[in-house]
C-alpha cells in the first residue's frame, strides 16, 4: 500500500506546532513531558526535585499557619511562587491561570490535576516584576523535609 | 507487710512520665502548626493582643465614604453593579432619631466579637477567631452554607455569588465562600493599620482610632476607659471589638 505523499508535511507541521506550543515537547524517548517556564529568581526555595514532589504539601501547611496564626514567612507564600514564575503574555502583562502558558497550568493540565487555588488567589502578580522572593536558609528547607517525612502516611 | 504489691504499682515518677507521653500525643496536632520551623515570634496573631476600633461619629461627616472606598480598593471587592448580591465589607448606615430629627451615619463592618455568633454556628470550623481577636473565614474550608451570615446580627458578612478574577494578591476571595472585614489582617501582620483607619486619618475626619485594648497604655484603651463608648446591640453579649462614640 502506498502512503499518500501529502502526509509528511502534515505530520511535520503537527510536530512543529507541538514543539512551539511548548506544552508537551517530547523527551528523548518520545514521551511528551511538560516544560514549565523557569522562575526569574536565582534559585527556588528548595531543590527542583523536592519542589516537584512536595510543593502541594508545603502550600497546604503554610496556608493553615498563615490564615490561623499569621505566620507569613515570605518564601513559602503562594504569591512568591506566582510572582517569580510569572509568564509574560503577548500584551506584555503576566498571563493569568486562564492561559495554558501559566506556570502552574502548564504542568497541571499535563498531569490532569485540576486545582482550585486560583478561584480565590490571584494567579498573577499585581505589579509586574516585583517579587517578594527571599532565599531561605538551607536549615529551613531541612526542617520542611523533616516535617514532611514525619507526616507522610 | 509485704513490699511486693508496692513494687508492682508504678511509682509517681513513672506515672507522671506516662502522663507526659499522653500529653505529647495530644499536643502533636498543635505541633504541626509550626511545621516549617516557624516559632511563636513569627506567628503575628498573639493571644496577648486584642485589636479594637473606636469610631467617633462626631467626627464622621455625613456623605463621607472614604473608609468604604479605601476598604474596597485595598481588598478588591468592587462588585458587578448588582447591589442585591455584591459583597460589602463595610457600609455606612444612616440613623435618624425621629424625635429630635438628629441624623448620623455609622460605618458598620464586622465587629470582631469576643463571642462571635458566626463562629458558634459554623459547621466546618471555617469561621474562626484568631488568637488576637480578629474574626475571619478560612475560605479553604468554608462550604458556603451561609449559616454565619444568618447568625450575624450586624449583617457584616457577604457571600460571593459570581466568579472573581484578578483578586488582590493579599486578599484572596472567590465564588462560593463567605467573606467580611478582616481588619486588614495582611496589613496588621506587616505592622500597618487597617486601610479604613489610615484613609480616615489622612483624608477623612480622623474618626477612627485603632489599637490594642489589652495594652493599658494604648490610645484606644485610654479612650475607652475615659468615654465608655457604646457597642451596637451590646445587649446580645457578643462583646464586639468595634465601639462608637456619639452613637
Ligand atoms: S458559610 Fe462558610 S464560614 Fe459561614 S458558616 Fe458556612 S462554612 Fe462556616
Amino acid at each position: 500500500m502506498r502512503r499518500p505523499r501529502t502526509m509528511a508535511p502534515i505530520v511535520a507541521s503537527m510536530v512543529i506546532v507541538a514543539a512551539v506550543s511548548g506544552m508537551s515537547a517530547f523527551a528523548g524517548d518520545g514521551t511528551p513531558v511538560p516544560h514549565p517556564p523557569r522562575g526569574k529568581g536565582e534559585r527556588c526555595v528548595a531543590d527542583t526535585g523536592f519542589m516537584r514532589k512536595n510543593h502541594m504539601k508545603m502550600l497546604l501547611h503554610h496556608r493553615t499557619e498563615a490564615v490561623h496564626l499569621g505566620v507569613r514567612t515570605p518564601q513559602y507564600d503562594l504569591n512568591g511562587c506566582v510572582s517569580c514564575h510569572a509568564v509574560e503574555g503577548s500584551d506584555g502583562k503576566p498571563v493569568s491561570f486562564a492561559s495554558d502558558r501559566h506556570f502552574c497550568k502548564s504542568c497541571h493540565s499535563y498531569a490532569a490535576v485540576s486545582i482550585d487555588c486560583f478561584e480565590c488567589h490571584a494567579s498573577r502578580p499585581e505589579v509586574q516584576g516585583k517579587t517578594a522572593f527571599v532565599a531561605p536558609a538551607d536549615r529551613e528547607v531541612a526542617a520542611i523535609d523533616r516535617y514532611l517525612r514525619d507526616i507522610r502516611p | 507487710m509485704s513490699t511486693e504489691p508496692q513494687q508492682a504499682l508504678p511509682d509517681r515518677r513513672t506515672m507522671l512520665r506516662g502522663l507526659g507521653g499522653a500529653f505529647a500525643t495530644l499536643l502533636a496536632p498543635g505541633v504541626t502548626l509550626y511545621a516549617f520551623g516557624a516559632n511563636d515570634a513569627q506567628a503575628q496573631a498573639s493571644p496577648k493582643v486584642r485589636w479594637a476600633l473606636l469610631i467617633d461619629l462626631g467626627k464622621c461627616p455625613a456623605g463621607c465614604d472614604l473608609c468604604v472606598t479605601a476598604c474596597r480598593e485595598e481588598n478588591g471587592w468592587q462588585g458587578n453593579g448588582r447591589a442585591e448580591t455584591d459583597a460589602q465589607w463595610i457600609r455606612k448606615v444612616r440613623l435618624r432619631d425621629a424625635r429630635t430629627g438628629q441624623d448620623r451615619e455609622v460605618p458598620v463592618m464586622c465587629q470582631h466579637c469576643d463571642k462571635p455568633a458566626c463562629v458558634d454556628v459554623c459547621p466546618t470550623g471555617a469561621s474562626f477567631k484568631r488568637p488576637d481577636g480578629i474574626v475571619l473565614v478560612d475560605k479553604h474550608i468554608c462550604i458556603g452554607c451561609r449559616f454565619c451570615m444568618m447568625a450575624c446580627p450586624y449583617k457584616a458578612r457577604s457571600f460571593v455569588h459570581e466568579p472573581v478574577t484578578d483578586q488582590k494578591p493579599w486578599a484572596p476571595r472567590g465564588k462560593g465562600t463567605v467573606e467580611g472585614c478582616t481588619l486588614c489582617v495582611h496589613r496588621l501582620d506587616a505592622g500597618r493599620p487597617p486601610a479604613c483607619v489610615e484613609t480616615c486619618a489622612a483624608k477623612g475626619g480622623g474618626a477612627m482610632l485603632f489599637g490594642d485594648l489589652n495594652d493599658p497604655g494604648s490610645e484606644i484603651a485610654k479612650a475607652v476607659a475615659r468615654h465608655a463608648p457604646a457597642q451596637i446591640r451590646s445587649d446580645l453579649g457578643l462583646e464586639p471589638a468595634v465601639r462608637y462614640r456619639n452613637l
